[in-house]
């Protein structure tokens, strides 16, 4: 099976144009159609990824499933997963059937929303599986598109706004990539990314307009990739779209948007900035760290303040992409395997927090946390599911959040200790906002006449999170089944951008 | 000898015979009856001489004394402006019908408009260049104001006469100064003159810049693109259809073969020139086009970015830059020609709309239509996996391979503030408020080039139809 990526990425893309083209009406029978046919296809995609995990050797540190055909203009069609990729690419088939589930009672537009969701899952996946540079760029970019619709047709009353920021935001960081890849292209010959990661780009000081660019070329080609990735993980300052995106977008647009599409970026670190940029990286280090301590620091105290229970989750992911970058930037084992757990398992909680924010929000339509208060009298089941999560999100042992925040802390105090002592500070801020949420939301007395009549999960709201909790759970108690996949890529990566630094002579003083 | 040389202009010769017969033809028969079978014929014609130039060998044949080239570079631009011509004025008997304008010569100017094209295309001296630019041009001024009962459309037709003379104007004053300091109008001679050790004389090197300033009118770089947000708005929309498609290939391709046949050994003199003009239609275009209601006259605006990233591309000044010309010429082509295809169909009661505003909602009401105008806005803007990006894609590698990153990241940058324009139109259709529908109905023919344009676009991205290295073979025929 030497194209079952291929077959994984463009899956719910060819259900997604049998849709487009075979289904007819906006009856009650064609929406349920739709719906079902969409589940169908993302349901297959996930059992077909089981059997990239199942074939994957994880002792084995290059790239596995690869494809290889020749496009155009001297590009390839490469396809190929390591350690660092495979998961992302479970962690997406796995929580689209998710998402899809999340979906089931919108009414307006159903097929062209179901397609959205579908062509947005070929593109996420292709970013993940790209072995190519123009290929990535394809994918990554090509993922603006059904996102800016989901939004801007699905969401809520300044949707116009929220898809527009989101869109252009993001367009306009990714650009600059775009001509890093293509001076890439030109100065190594090849977009091949197997290749690249083994190129070294000068780091030799060279003068632009006069100023002296002490990282030469590299810092340049980083800081164009830093660009694109740090507006999609949402790194402090360059955050601001994201809170906008996910009050506007609907449910399910939101767990996509928090789930995957930010990992996006945290994967772009890892596979393009860390290896193919060493030297610019560790130059880079600190100012990484500075972003992402304020990340942690002050979006936990915004979140704190936020009324609209949307808003306080964006913020609390931007405050956990925060670890993210500080374990990726730490460049040690530990910090890279906790980056990684850590994007894995804020994909299960965020996606399962906003999915906790829908239930409500469908019930009673409107996300001011003061509308809420004594939940837990009229909805048992819910208060239990939502108090997991909480603790996941502020990192209790026993649920995943504790080992990605965990192993980001312990990598990232190798490097520096005031950066570790700023994300520790983060940790308890966490827990501070998400207590608070989670007290004002659900317990107290329930005197607001509206909520009398609310009624608890029903069947399908159940069956989307029992997967969710499994795997927070599991992973939680369990966590090398996470780590001895993505172990040995990560030590490889470790190993070769020690190398490097070793020879570029910039080895920094450190144990 | 003759016989020879005549063979190599048989395409164009017979495009001109053709006219002429067409123009008797229109002449004798009884008033109206025989306009539509000319115009269908025309663009018929025009789209077999497409194919026939197309599938003609791939030598170069020079002809007239080497006044007169026929290469692969040439035949690549004719091909473009004969599909483009051929496809614009199929799209157009409709709305001239609908206007009370459907009249036999319409067909003919066009025609001899599109004889002087690939006379442009095929100059390889300073004469042939200026007569094919002529005729292409007197055409061009008479169709725009082809409704003599419309303001609107004298007032573009005299605006786009008076600058058009000026521009040519300016043109032949560059070509008599290049003549008078190398004592030859044809390019190889022009050429060898300014391959001689040493800098090029001054007096060339102004008949250089007034060259280029005359064919930058032609195409609408700013900052000589004054004319053509009016010119666009004011001519009746299939006109409009027609000057944003093939005339913008015939004068950037022109440019490009004087520039690299002429004047190769000047690049550095002439890449500056270049690379100023591209950053200011980029950044110009993408800015005004952001206030503009119009649809029309934001095509001009987009027309006027779209040819600022063309000509980054000739900036380059090497084979790929010329590559990446005809690529983005290419796609930009069957691009506009897919959003006037939509455009010529927005109507209400009975009248043309060119209001945006008018697409509230569109897509409720006809979600095939709208879903093929939002993937060719989605790839004017650049946005992969849609083929606009590649064009992009390939004038950045030209760019940058020549050393032009600064154009290459400003380049970027005004295509995102383009975006939003394009956007704007997609939020409209899809999520805007929703007006009173527009009720024009679309002829299967205008239905049919719409979505094939906004497919190709979509399919593209599979192996750009080999579009890549037909202008690859064509750019090695002109980079000697």
């Amino acid at each position: 099976m030497n194209s079952l990526l291929s077959l994984i990425t463009f899956l719910p893309l060819i259900a997604a144009v049998v849709l487009l083209l075979f289904l007819r009406g906006e009856d009650a029978d064609a929406q349920r159609n739709a719906k079902m046919l969409a589940l169908f296809a993302t349901a297959a995609t996930f059992l077909l990824s089981l059997f990239v995990l199942i074939g994957f050797d994880p002792d084995e540190t290059g790239f596995q499933f690869v494809e290889e055909a020749e496009w155009f203009g001297g590009l390839t069609y490469k396809m190929g997963v390591d350690g660092i990729s495979v998961l992302f690419v479970l962690l997406t088939t796995f929580l689209m059937p998710i998402t899809i589930g999340a979906c089931w009672n919108v009414t307006e537009r159903v097929k062209e929303y179901m397609v959205s969701f579908l062509i947005l899952e070929t593109l996420m996946l292709g970013v993940f599986t790209a072995l190519d540079l123009v290929l990535f760029y394809v994918f990554f970019e090509g993922s603006l598109i059904p996102m800016f619709l989901i939004i801007g047709i699905w969401g809520g009353r300044d949707r116009i706004y929220a898809a527009f920021k989101f869109f252009l935001y993001t367009f306009l960081g990714s650009v600059f990539m775009l001509v890093a890849m293509v001076a890439m292209y030109m100065d190594a010959g090849t977009t091949d990314i197997p290749t690249l990661l083994t190129y070294q780009f000068s780091s030799e000081p060279t003068r632009i307009l006069g100023l002296t660019v002490v990282g030469g070329m590299q810092l340049l080609l980083f800081l164009a990739f830093f660009a694109s990735f740090a507006v999609k993980l949402t790194m402090w300052p360059v955050h601001t779209w994201l809170p906008d995106a996910h009050v506007q977008a609907p449910t399910a647009g939101s767990v996509i948007l928090a789930a995957i599409l930010l990992k996006m970026g945290g994967y772009g670190f890892l596979r393009f900035s860390l290896p193919m940029f060493p030297v610019a990286s560790d130059m880079m280090q600190d100012f990484i760290f500075i972003l992402s301590v304020v990340a942690v620091i002050y979006t936990s105290l915004v979140a704190l303040v936020q009324e609209d229970m949307k808003k306080l989750i964006a913020y609390s992911s931007v405050a956990h992409m925060g670890f993210v970058t500080l374990g990726i930037f730490a460049a040690n084992q530990q910090g890279i395997d906790g980056a990684i757990f850590q994007m894995l398992s804020h994909g299960f909680i965020s996606g399962a927090l906003f999915l906790i924010v829908g239930v409500i929000y469908d019930r009673m339509h409107t996300r001011d946390i003061a509308a809420y208060g004594g939940l837990v009298i009229r909805m048992p089941v819910y208060a239990l599911i939502f108090m997991l999560f909480t603790m996941a999100n502020v990192g209790l042992p026993g649920t995943s959040g504790f080992v990605g925040e965990f192993l980001t802390m312990m990598g990232t105090f190798q490097v520096s200790t005031w950066a570790t002592f700023g994300a520790a500070l983060g940790v308890i801020l966490s827990a501070a906002y998400a207590l608070w949420l989670y007290r004002r939301v659900v317990f107290g007395d329930l005197i607001k006449e509206s909520l009398k009549a609310i009624t608890d999960m029903d069947r399908r709201e159940k069956a989307l999170f029992a997967p969710l909790v499994a795997a927070t759970l599991i992973l939680g108690v369990y966590p090398s089944l996470v780590l001895d996949v993505i172990g040995p890529s990560v030590a490889s990566l470790v190993e070769t951008y020690e190398t490097a630094l070793a020879e570029a002579g910039v080895r920094l003083a450190r144990n | 000898m003759i016989g020879q040389d005549l063979s190599v202009v048989a395409p164009e010769a017979v495009l001109a015979v053709f006219a002429m017969a067409t123009l008797i033809w229109g002449v004798f028969s009884r008033s109206g009856e025989v306009d539509r079978v000319i115009l269908y014929a025309s663009a018929a014609v025009l789209a077999v001489v497409g194919l026939w130039v197309g599938m003609a060998g791939t030598e170069t044949r020079i002809a007239f004394s080497g006044s007169f080239v026929d290469d692969g570079f040439a035949r690549f631009a004719k091909v473009l402006i004969l599909f483009g011509t051929a496809a614009t004025l199929a799209l157009s008997e409709t709305w001239l019908s609908r206007a009370g304008s459907m009249k036999f010569e319409f067909p003919v100017l066009i025609v001899l408009s599109a004889v002087g094209m690939m006379t442009m295309v095929s100059a390889n001296d300073l004469i042939v260049l200026y007569m094919g630019l002529e005729l292409q041009s007197l055409a061009a001024y008479v169709i725009a104001a082809f409704r003599r009962d419309s303001a609107r459309a004298t007032e573009a037709g005299l605006k786009y006469f008076v600058l058009g003379a000026l521009a040519s104007g300016l043109l032949l004053y560059g070509a008599s100064l290049a003549y008078g300091f190398t004592g030859t109008t044809t390019f190889t001679g022009i050429a060898t003159i300014v391959a001689e050790p040493g800098p090029i004389s001054l007096g060339l090197l102004f008949g250089l810049v007034f060259i280029i300033v005359g064919s930058a009118f032609k195409v609408s770089a700013v900052p000589f693109h004054m004319w053509t947000p009016d010119v666009y708005e004011g001519s009746p929309t299939p006109v409009t259809a027609f000057f944003s498609t093939a005339p913008k290939v015939a004068a950037a391709v022109m440019l490009a073969r004087v520039l690299f046949d002429a004047f190769s050994e000047a690049v550095a003199d002439w890449q500056q020139v270049l690379a100023v003009l591209s950053l200011a239609s980029m950044f110009l275009g993408a800015v005004a086009a952001i206030g503009q209601r119009n649809f029309k006259r934001l095509m001009a605006y987009s027309s006027i970015t779209h040819i600022g990233f063309a000509l980054m591309g000739l900036a380059a000044g090497t084979e790929q830059g010329a590559e990446a010309l005809l690529i983005y010429l290419t796609i930009y082509i069957v691009m506009n020609v897919g959003v006037f295809a939509f455009i010529l169909n927005m109507e209400k009661d009975g009248r043309p709309v060119e209001d945006i505003g008018a697409l509230g909602l569109y897509s409720q009401r006809e979600p095939g239509r709208a879903a093929a105008l939002a993937v060719l806005m989605f790839s004017l803007a650049g946005v992969p996996p849609l083929v606009g990006f590649f064009g992009k894609f390939y004038v950045l590698v030209a760019a940058v391979e020549a050393g032009l990153t600064w154009l290459a990241v400003a380049g970027v940058v005004a295509a995102v503030i383009a975006a939003f324009y394009y956007l704007r139109i997609v939020y409209l259709m899809y999520f805007g408020e929703p007006v009173e529908a527009l009720d024009g109905r679309m002829p299967i023919l205008h239905g049919a080039i719409l979505a094939a344009s906004a497919l190709l676009m979509v399919f593209g991205v599979v192996n750009l139809f080999g579009v890549d290295t037909l202008a690859a073979t064509a750019a090695a025929s002109l980079v000697r």
